[in-house]
């Protein structure tokens, strides 16, 4: 149970790296995760290329394979996606984001992502900083910083995450009308107000493991789809 | 230079606070083939068009015109404004206001997004000249519905033209003509 005074950050398990660029052009890998990168013959032609960072080892494994690779990472693809749609976490904008990706703009989707992780981790933080003051009356920065976090939610079809801040909002702005004077009641409503952004800043860890995980994927696909790469001009 | 048959492209000017629906309706509008200029708020939109928010005559005598996108006479034009309705400062309801009192661009269609479903905001926007009202997010089949807002400046565009060519032609021809009913006028006195 969480203390007002407690300022030991309950820290979300977020990922400190970006997401990659699904480009491979400026694929940086410096070291694989934990899902299993098959190295193949194709990749050492990379290793060559300039900015291309990724760990080369000799392998037997004949070309023709490289097809099957990329149909089962295709389905894991799908098969992943599927699930964050049926668990609500992600919806049809997400969709759009994809249609709007192109060879004219190969790195859109992970572009506006990134820039969705960051703005959103700056909003959680001020949200935090603005609670943990215990002088803390100003719901309206409060309800600024959540339009934001919706509206840009909403932009990139993060479904749960937008849901659970707009609840934070209405939460918030009732409480606010009602008029809370006593202190006893005001610590309890400001103990409410940080119960739901933690469980706004899982909701956003959620989502965020799920889409580093949809993008590695979807790096691998490109990756075992070797033959298929326009070469650098 | 700036000639309107040369122009094979739309212009249209963004604008939005939020960078991530910058990006998406930059994307939007360039995969419908759109030229677009995207700005943070409704004050860099009236800069970049040339309305200092003081004398409307000040772009003419303004120096900068790699900057600003003034009339047809200069290179880069505005054929239609996009804005969020929800931003500090000027709210894109007040920037649809400032462009429709201004002369030189009252005409330029202007579209409105928000995320919020306020009928009598959206009733407001279409009264005071929107020509549509976008709800975020927005989608490419929202983005297909400016097309006919843009032809239509260019056809009205056009028939301005059209109607200086015409004025013109006539005048050519008119002044061989205008000799005869000299010569006319002489020959009855």
């Amino acid at each position: 149970m969480m203390s007002l005074h407690d300022n030991r950050r309950w820290k979300p398990r977020l990922l400190e790296c970006e997401i990659p660029a699904s480009n491979p052009k400026s694929l940086q890998i410096s070291k694989p995760k934990k899902v299993n990168l098959r190295p193949h013959f194709l990749l050492l032609k990379f290793a060559f290329l300039p900015g291309f960072k990724y760990p080369v080892a000799k392998t037997g494994l004949p070309l023709w394979m490289l097809g099957l690779d990329a149909d089962r990472l295709r389905a894991d693809l799908n098969r992943l996606l599927a699930f964050l749609f049926h668990q609500g976490i992600l919806d049809e904008q997400y969709l759009q984001l994809q249609q709007l990706q192109d060879e004219s703009s190969p790195n859109f989707v992970s572009e506006v992502v990134n820039i969705y992780f960051h703005e959103s981790e700056k909003l959680l933080r001020n949200l935090r900083s603005l609670l943990m003051d215990r002088e803390f009356s100003d719901y309206d920065k409060m309800g600024i910083h959540l339009n934001q976090f919706i509206g840009s939610s909403s932009s990139i079809g993060a479904k749960r995450v937008r849901n659970v801040c707009v609840a934070f909002r209405a939460a918030s702005d009732q409480n606010n009308r009602a008029g809370y004077s006593i202190y006893m009641h005001a610590l309890y409503f400001l103990y409410g107000c940080l119960r739901a952004l933690e469980l706004l800043e899982h909701e956003y860890c959620i989502l965020k493991n799920k889409l580093h995980e949809l993008f590695q994927i979807e790096q691998q696909r490109l990756l075992a789809a070797g033959v298929r790469y326009p070469m650098l001009n | 230079m700036g000639n309107m048959a040369t122009q094979t492209q739309f212009h249209v000017l963004a604008v939005d606070d939020s960078l991530i629906d910058r990006k998406l309706i930059e994307r939007l509008l360039k995969t419908s083939s759109y030229q677009v200029t995207a700005v943070d708020s409704g004050s860099k939109a009236l800069e970049f068009l040339g309305l200092n928010g003081e004398n409307e005559d000040e772009e003419r005598n303004s120096s900068v015109e790699s900057v600003s996108a003034a009339d047809e006479d200069h290179q880069v034009g505005v054929n239609l404004i996009i804005t969020d309705y929800c931003m500090p400062g000027m709210t894109g309801y007040d920037l649809l206001r400032k462009i429709k009192q201004s002369s030189s661009f009252k005409d330029i269609p202007v579209v409105i997004m928000s995320s919020e479903n306020i009928p009598s905001r959206i009733n407001r926007c279409l009264e005071d000249g929107a020509e549509e009202f976008f709800l975020k997010p927005v989608k490419l089949s929202d983005v297909n519905k400016l097309r006919p807002h843009l032809m239509k400046g260019i056809t009205t565009k056009n028939e301005m033209q059209s109607n200086t060519n015409k004025r013109k032609g006539s005048e050519e021809i008119q002044s061989p003509d205008r000799t005869r009913p000299r010569y006319n006028e002489l020959e009855v006195v």
